[in-house]
């Protein structure tokens, strides 16, 4: 259903999400997360170009970090939405709550400008 | 036109319910950008009859149907016999607070209140049906 990959560039970690995200397979992108946060990184890039679907059991994934990543001063940026998953997070305001850009650089230079 | 869709209660039947519930609104010429916010709909509510009606059994079943009686009106229902899970009592609770007591849930009843135009249940033969009405 969805597969994560992980890599690094430029010292921020870069989570690709590919496929759908519903409540079977939330895990996934808590453990990846989770596993970031575990190992350091300051600056999370989540990659969504590959991600076709998101319910709101992955929203919550993304709301439930939001504290945590404030107090051990992380960055979070998500890019490459669809318009559709976009929508998803249009419909609850939770753009207002997590920081989307359009591309990778430009999630880049928001995680770096955030992170001074 | 109607439309029927038998699962087990596992989380994992979820990405049928969203193929069965896009393939039916496509036949009928529903616009895109309006499949996709009633399939997000009804994986929502179906999960959360799987999950608090029945604990992910996946020897429980739920039934889906998909009604089409008139040109701009679809009407699904979730019918299971399992206990009820009223999300119109339940409290939506605000992003605040969600943000704070990391809750996972309810988001999920602030995206089908948004989305449908009314989500009704009732009792027939021994078997609960949730109604949701929609107007594209």
């Amino acid at each position: 259903m969805v597969s994560i990959k992980r890599l690094q560039e430029s010292g921020a970690d870069i989570i690709a999400v590919i496929g759908e995200i519903d409540a079977s397979s939330s895990i996934e992108l808590d453990l990846a997360i989770a596993k970031s946060v575990g190992e350091g990184f300051k600056r999370i890039l989540v990659d969504c170009h590959a991600l076709e679907y998101i319910s709101s059991a992955g929203l919550g994934v993304f709301m439930s970090y939001i504290e945590e990543l404030r107090e051990k001063k992380i960055q979070m940026v998500l890019y490459g939405l669809k318009e559709k998953v976009a929508n998803t997070f249009e419909i609850l305001g939770l753009a207002d709550l997590l920081h989307i850009r359009e591309n990778k650089s430009e999630a880049l230079k928001l995680a770096n400008e955030l992170s001074v | 036109m109607n439309y029927r869709y038998n699962i087990g209660c596992s989380l994992t039947n979820l990405k049928g319910i969203r193929d069965f519930v896009r393939k039916t609104l496509i036949e009928n010429n529903v616009p895109e950008i309006q499949v996709s916010s009633i399939v997000l709909a009804l994986d929502e509510m179906c999960s959360n009859v799987m999950i608090h009606a029945h604990h992910c059994n996946p020897d429980d079943s739920l039934e889906l149907q998909i009604k089409h009686p008139q040109t701009h009106t679809f009407i699904f229902e979730i019918i299971d016999d399992g206990s009820v899970f009223d999300i119109n009592e339940f409290a939506e609770p605000n992003m605040d607070s969600l943000v704070h007591d990391k809750r996972k849930g309810g988001l999920g009843i602030r995206l089908v209140k948004s989305i449908m135009d009314k989500i009704e249940y009732t009792k027939e033969e021994g078997k609960n049906i949730c109604r949701l009405t929609k107007k594209v």
